[in-house]
């Protein structure tokens, strides 16, 4: 039995004498080269900080008093007008439903067009499997490109309003969205698809009656997840671009001083809208994973 | 085949629940397609597709993959400029003219190609339009004076103070003040060398002659090194400031994705429940983690470069805020999770609570760390594009100057090949190294 073990010579046998010293040797090996890791890490971490700061306007000591002081500033004053915080709120609240719109529309956009692209990059599930690589490329270089280059663009173009926000963002999120939903249908189960072929159904029909039905809630999950990380998209959008409560915010800001007012109550309104659809979109998605 | 169903009522539910999920698979897409076309009336699409400017579409889409040159008189002084774009940087100097400009006794001759050709002299200017004639346009008092084939086609515009002529090989202008004409040509030009550089309008091979064995065009160093030297200081391209733009939005992202790793980790394990039992403490940091995630990098950001001044170190540190509340919420998430009896292992041996940390949580935790901070370090190089046109720093500042502009199309073209590159180099390096890190080497 030993031979069959260890092999027919008894050179080829395994030294068991010295296996703590050696054990001993390889964690010492481990812990070096974790340590030279280490070093190198910090020693980058702080050789960037320092560039950074070098090549900052102002230095990092200097500023780091001053944090607070704007925050401060702000919301003194927007504490001396505190009475026109509501009406402020109410004023811009067209704008915020303006930016919400624009993520809501890109996010069933972007996953709309995720679905159809994400099966067709799916191995097993493509309609034209050779093409596989090509979508996969499409997505990739959806999602590498930031929704702020297409959107100056689409200025440029269309002039301002929504719609260059929509399209920048439903593109980046076609690409982003397809990924997630590729993954996950590629754990779908072929069975129900089999049984859909075998009763003569088409492609879409397969798709729809046999892969929609299993990968649905995580795909509604993670399409949840999307509409969150857009609607702060679609704020920054706003701000660098034009339209909804960003530019609201941005114009409040370039009044600076006397309009502070005007900026809490943009910021509280932005704030409350995110935490509340963190919240929503956390809840819906514990209950679609989990629920089940 | 006759189904027999031993409860009729059974039947009757089994059917009721199918109408009630058929009833319910056509209410979604009906309710996706009425949001759809109120959110369409509410952007006003109609108004935009009047609104919009396809003629900028025309303009962007031509810059992105050629050029064109600017062929301008002075009518007064009679001086006439080559210059590339129109600009300064791209302007030939005196003695230099592309080969399809020629200047002799006062005359220029402008061949914009298929029998196309352009005259400057005293009297006015005249192009040669073939299959249609010449158009002469003579300066009278100030004011140009045309003679033309008649009748007038809709591509010349003539008005008391300019005259246009646009054709597929050119665009021409006669105005009081000056005489202009653009030729367009495919390509980004001067992207290698610009027109004071020596080695400006060389074929690959006559490049590749004097690299490796031509004498030296400046006595003083290597013609590769002058090569080097004319690329990397190219004042129209300026690919030594890309490079280092490019260089701080990297830097921003790893700075920023570390920074909020590190800082996150010791405060997730006091808003894990296994390893803080006082609630208070435990609310308080989710809370924290929660506010900074709530507030948004936007934020964050505006806040941090009126206290630190524009640049790269303010964009790191906006990043840096928003994920570390990020980093906080899944990463004590995971702490929830982990497994009790590797670290009662550990506790059997008499650890302390450091050591307990050490060596029976963070292996179980470093995976999903790693994977964390991997996937965000790639989609924060993403983010720090966009932040670097907040704060002023990076390739994002770069990009949106050249956006703003409203001209350099080919330069926000370049940019945005730069831009997906490096996003995609990101996702593959940090995709490497999650395999190479959390799979085993």
């Amino acid at each position: 039995m030993v031979d069959i073990a260890f092999g027919p010579e008894p050179g080829k046998r395994p030294d068991a004498s010295g296996a703590n010293a050696r054990y001993l040797e390889m964690l010492r090996r481990k812990r070096m080269y974790g340590g030279i890791m280490m070093v190198f890490f910090v020693a980058l971490m702080a050789a960037g900080w320092l560039t950074a700061e070098e090549r900052n306007a102002g230095d990092f000591w200097s500023g780091l008093p001053q944090v607070i002081d704007f925050p401060a500033e702000v919301l003194t004053e927007a504490w001396m007008n505190r009475a026109n915080i509501a009406g402020y709120a109410w004023e811009h609240f067209p704008a915020l439903i303006e930016t919400i719109n624009i993520a809501a529309v890109a996010t069933l956009i972007g996953a709309l067009a995720a679905m159809a692209l994400s099966l067709l990059a799916t191995r097993g599930l493509a309609r034209w499997p050779r093409l596989i690589p090509v979508f996969r490329r499409t997505m990739d270089a959806l999602r590498a490109i930031p929704e702020i280059v297409i959107a100056l663009m689409l200025i440029y173009i269309f002039g301002g309003g929504p719609v260059p926000a929509v399209i920048a963002i439903a593109l980046h999120t076609g690409g982003a969205l397809g990924k997630l939903f590729s993954e996950v249908a590629e754990n779908a189960d072929t069975k129900p698809i089999e049984g859909l072929a075998s009763v003569g159904a088409n492609w879409s029909q397969r798709m729809w009656f046999g892969v929609i039905p299993q990968v649905a809630p995580n795909w509604l999950s993670y399409a949840l997840l999307r509409f969150e990380i857009n609607v702060r998209a679609s704020a920054i959008l706003g701000f660098v671009g034009e339209g909804g409560i960003g530019h609201d915010l941005k114009v409040a800001m370039q009044w600076g001083q006397g309009r502070y007012d005007q900026v809490v109550a943009i910021f509280l309104l932005l704030f409350v809208t995110i935490v509340v659809i963190d919240q929503i979109s956390d809840h819906f998605r514990h209950k679609l994973v989990k629920g089940h | 085949m006759t189904m027999t169903l031993t409860d009729p009522a059974l039947g009757e539910t089994t059917l009721q629940r199918l109408r009630h999920k058929r009833r319910i698979a056509l209410a979604i897409p009906a309710a996706i397609i009425a949001y759809l076309v109120y959110a369409a009336i509410s952007f006003d699409i109609g108004g935009l597709v009047q609104r919009a400017r396809f003629d900028n579409a025309a303009i962007l889409l031509s810059d992105f993959w050629s050029h064109k040159t600017h062929v301008t008189r002075e009518n007064r002084s009679g001086e006439v400029t080559v210059a590339i774009e129109g600009e300064g940087k791209g302007t030939y100097p005196t003695g230099m003219l592309p080969e399809w400009v020629t200047m002799e006794n006062g005359v220029t001759t402008i061949d914009l190609g298929d029998g196309h050709v352009v005259t400057y002299d005293d009297v006015g200017a005249r192009y040669l339009v073939p299959g249609y004639g010449l158009i002469d346009i003579r300066s009278e008092g100030g004011r140009p004076v045309m003679t033309a084939p008649e009748p007038v086609p809709d591509w010349i515009s003539v008005s008391p103070n300019r005259i246009g002529v646009t054709t597929d090989a050119g665009r021409f202008s006669f105005s009081r003040s000056k005489v202009e004409t653009f030729k367009y040509q495919a390509g980004w030009e001067l992207w290698f060398f610009t027109l004071d550089s020596p080695f400006y309008g060389k074929s690959f091979t006559e490049l590749v002659g004097l690299a490796t064995v031509g004498d030296r065009i400046d006595a003083n160093r290597s013609n590769i090194a002058s090569m080097v030297n004319d690329f990397w200081t190219n004042r129209m391209w300026r690919h030594a400031d890309v490079a280092w733009a490019i260089f701080e939005t990297i830097l921003m992202a790893f700075l920023g994705t570390f920074a909020a790793a590190i800082v996150a980790l010791p405060l997730s394990f006091v808003a894990a429940r296994n390893f803080m039992p006082l609630g208070i403490f435990r609310g308080a940091i989710r809370r924290i983690f929660d506010f900074v995630r709530g507030v948004d990098g936007l934020i964050w950001t505006i806040i941090l470069s009126r206290a630190f001044g524009p640049g790269p170190m303010t964009g790191a540190i906006a990043i840096a805020i928003t994920d570390a509340g990020s980093f906080g919420k899944t990463f004590s998430e995971a702490l929830e999770n982990i497994d009790d009896k590797q670290v009662e292992g550990i506790r059997s041996t008499g650890a302390n609570a450091v050591q307990r940390a050490r060596f029976g949580v963070m292996p179980q935790l470093m995976p999903v760390i790693l994977a964390q901070v991997l996937y965000y370090l790639e989609s924060n190089t993403r983010s720090a594009t966009v932040i670097g046109a907040i704060v002023g720093g990076g390739i994002g500042l770069l990009l949106t100057q050249a956006i703003q502009t409203q001209k350099d199309w080919e330069e926000v073209a370049y940019y945005m090949v730069l831009i997906v590159l490096m996003v995609m180099l990101m996702d593959s390096f940090s995709g490497w190294l999650r395999r190479k890190l959390i799979k085993g080497e």
